[in-house]
């Protein structure tokens, strides 16, 4: 194994199945001669040429379209969204058209395609560029929602996603590109619709996913130092939700945070938590917290950015309160 | 055209150019962040533009918007502090770079999804319409902006309503590292307003006196009730779309090519030509300029960053 880079493992994915696979081609704004905004696709366009690294005019809404067209005539469009904010240019098409198309034609219709979308905030972006909206997206029965949080699942998944027969949006976050970590080479694939446990510990139940499994780690690791054992379980895969890791786990420690970056209000947590009172209200010591964004759109000065997003600190206090009361 | 006034337009272009090559360095040294679209190259687009709209006429543009701030009259203290996230900023260090405004000046912001902001210039100008005022809204955008449904369902609406928008767009040959003819079926920009039975016009966007010319000419006739019409603008980039742009896309020969034809350097040529200042006094202002924008980043610096409970404030509208 390797020890590689989020951005080499997600592109080392795409390049594998690009050579595995010819009806595997990219579409997006940017990702042929520039390389990709986030550099994911560099080199691509000179080795697969400008057919299957396809360069797009700004214009999300044919984007999508047309990677569901060619699609349903068999071939694997891998769709770049330059940032998932994006996606609402194109929102019609990802919910509307790709996620009903094979239920509402009665299963005639297949749409083997992958939405690639980076999001998250912290970047001093401003309010219309650093959006979680992955809760949003989750709603839609018929999509399948991805989103990574270790390098070695990036891989695994984006791999599944594009054998997948289901659209897929697969969810990347902006600051994670950078981390490193083991990497299974060649033919890795992680099965869609599987949470893990990432952290094993019989306190708290921890329950994350992207971005906030690097905070939820940290965060684990400092209350380690004061022999509380946290157990961190990593969705990975927001729709279909695999919820059986979180019960178990919650069982056992009879306690959870749940951390997602996406506002609180009808998010990822609200589902989390609403899950474990139905599935196991009797086993619960304490009510079930949540760290998430606060509920405002987010600005861009940095120090009230930051104050926004959730953080170390603010995982490490709700711990200790499900704990302590 | 009086002296002063020309003397006015020059300074702002130096203003907007020497403001630009600071918040380069500021960028730099991480006193800036996120994205960064400098308006370098681009200088007599805006200025030309802006200079001849009245004060109820409305300007709308993209993210590429520091020199249009200028132009309509945000002081460069209110833009560098915006820049730098303070609270003194036009934005109160909310928007940043991206999202400059000031209402009060009729100027209706920088706005980061390309194209999102056509359909809001249709509407400030069917609010004119509708209330029987004689303003015109004049909405800046991209060559690359021309590829997004917002752009045609804007540009049709307006022309089916007929009401008083200049569309204008500042055709800069890239959007990001995307040549024109690689993403546009038509690389004439202008050709798209016959889709809407809507008149255009091309200009070089080098060359101030022409653009004011042009754009003079046309937000008068759509004034006068000639319904919307279509400016491009042709004109270049000098620096990367944004900061930290591997430039890729581009030989530094095409880049040098156009430097040559500096917006700043005709304009100036062309006063010292027709004997409308001497050089002596457009160094003068050269200085101006640079006094402006050092006052502007000291300022800046010195301001307070925003309250931690700013950040609850203006979700909603206060009662
Ligand atoms: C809907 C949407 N898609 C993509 C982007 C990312 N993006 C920002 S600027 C830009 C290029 C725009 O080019 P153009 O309209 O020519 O304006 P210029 O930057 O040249 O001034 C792109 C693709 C965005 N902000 N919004
Ligand atoms: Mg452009």
């Amino acid at each position: 194994m390797a020890r590689i880079t989020m951005r080499e493992a997600i592109s080392q994915a795409l390049w594998e199945e690009m050579e595995r696979d010819p009806s595997v081609f990219i579409l997006g704004e940017e990702v042929g001669v520039w390389g990709g905004t986030y550099a994911v696709t560099k080199g691509f366009y000179d080795h697969f040429g400008g057919e299957r690294v396809r360069d797009t005019p700004i214009a999300e809404a044919a984007i999508i379209g047309a990677a569901i067209g060619a699609a349903l005539t068999g071939l694997r469009p891998v769709a770049e969204l330059m940032t998932i904010n994006f996606a609402f240019s194109s929102f019609d098409h990802i919910v509307n058209q790709a996620a009903k198309m094979h239920y509402m034609f009665g299963g005639q219709m297949v749409l083997p395609l992958v939405i690639r979308a980076v999001g998250g905030g912290g970047r001093q972006l401003g309010a219309t560029h650093s959006q979680t909206p992955d809760a949003i997206f989750a709603h839609f029965p018929g999509l399948t929602v991805v989103a990574p949080g270790t390098p070695a699942d990036a891989k695994g998944l984006l791999k599944a996603a594009i054998r997948s027969q289901d659209p897929v949006l697969f969810i990347e976050h902006a600051t994670l590109y950078q981390i490193r970590g083991e990497v299974p080479e060649g033919d890795y694939v992680v099965p869609i619709g599987k949470s893990t446990v990432q952290r094993p510990g019989r306190d708290v139940t921890l329950v994350t996913y992207s971005k906030m499994l690097e905070i939820s780690t940290k965060a684990a690791e400092q209350l380690s130092k004061e022999g509380i054992e946290v157990e961190i379980v990593d969705l990975r895969t927001l729709r279909p939700l695999d919820i059986e890791p979180v019960i178990a786990s919650f069982k056992k420690t009879n306690r959870a945070v749940i951390v997602e970056e996406g506002w609180k209000s009808y998010g990822v947590g609200s589902e989390i938590a609403a899950r474990i009172y139905e599935e196991a209200f009797d086993y619960a010591d304490a009510p079930v917290k949540r760290v998430a964004q606060k509920e405002v759109p987010l600005p861009y000065n940095r120090t009230l950015e930051q104050s926004a997003i959730p953080s170390v600190e603010d995982v490490i206090a709700a711990v200790k309160e499900v704990l302590h009361g | 055209m009086e002296k002063t006034e020309h003397l006015k337009l020059y300074h702002e272009m130096v203003v907007i150019r020497r403001m630009e090559e600071k918040s380069a360095e500021l960028y730099q040294q991480g006193k800036i962040g996120g994205f960064l679209h400098l308006y370098i190259g681009q200088e007599a687009v805006s200025t030309g533009l802006i200079s001849m709209r009245r004060p109820e006429d409305r300007v709308i543009t993209a993210y590429r918007d520091h020199g249009v701030a200028i132009n309509c009259g945000l002081s460069a203290r209110e833009v560098v502090a915006e820049l730098m996230g303070k609270a003194t900023g036009c934005s109160k260090g909310k928007g940043g770079s991206m999202h400059l405004a000031d209402v009060s000046k009729n100027f209706w912001g920088g706005h980061a999804i390309v194209g999102a902001h056509l359909p809001i210039a249709t509407g400030l100008a069917l609010g004119d319409a509708y209330r029987g005022n004689k303003a015109v809204t004049i909405c800046m955008f991209g060559d690359g902006a021309t590829n997004i449904g917002y752009f045609h369902e804007a540009l049709n609406m307006s022309a089916v309503w007929k009401l008083p928008v200049l569309w204008v767009c500042e055709n800069n040959q890239y959007g990001m590292g995307t040549a024109v003819d690689r993403a546009s079926a038509v690389s004439e920009i202008a050709q798209k307003a016959s889709g809407y039975g809507m008149p255009a016009m091309r200009v070089d966007g080098m060359d101030l006196m022409a653009v004011r010319k042009v754009a003079g000419e046309m937000i008068e006739q759509i004034r006068a009730g000639g319904g919307p019409m279509l400016l491009e603008i042709l004109t270049y980039r000098f620096r990367g779309h944004s900061m930290g742009d591997p430039e890729r896309y581009r030989k530094p020969e095409e880049v040098h090519h156009w430097q040559e034809n500096d917006p700043i350097g005709i304009y100036r040529k062309y006063l010292i030509d027709q004997k409308i200042a001497s050089q002596a006094e457009l160094d003068q202002l050269d200085d101006d300029a640079q006094a402006v924008v050092d006052d502007a980043v000291a300022f800046a610096e010195a301001s307070p960053e925003p309250a931690p409970e700013d950040l609850y404030k203006n979700i909603y509208v206060e009662a």
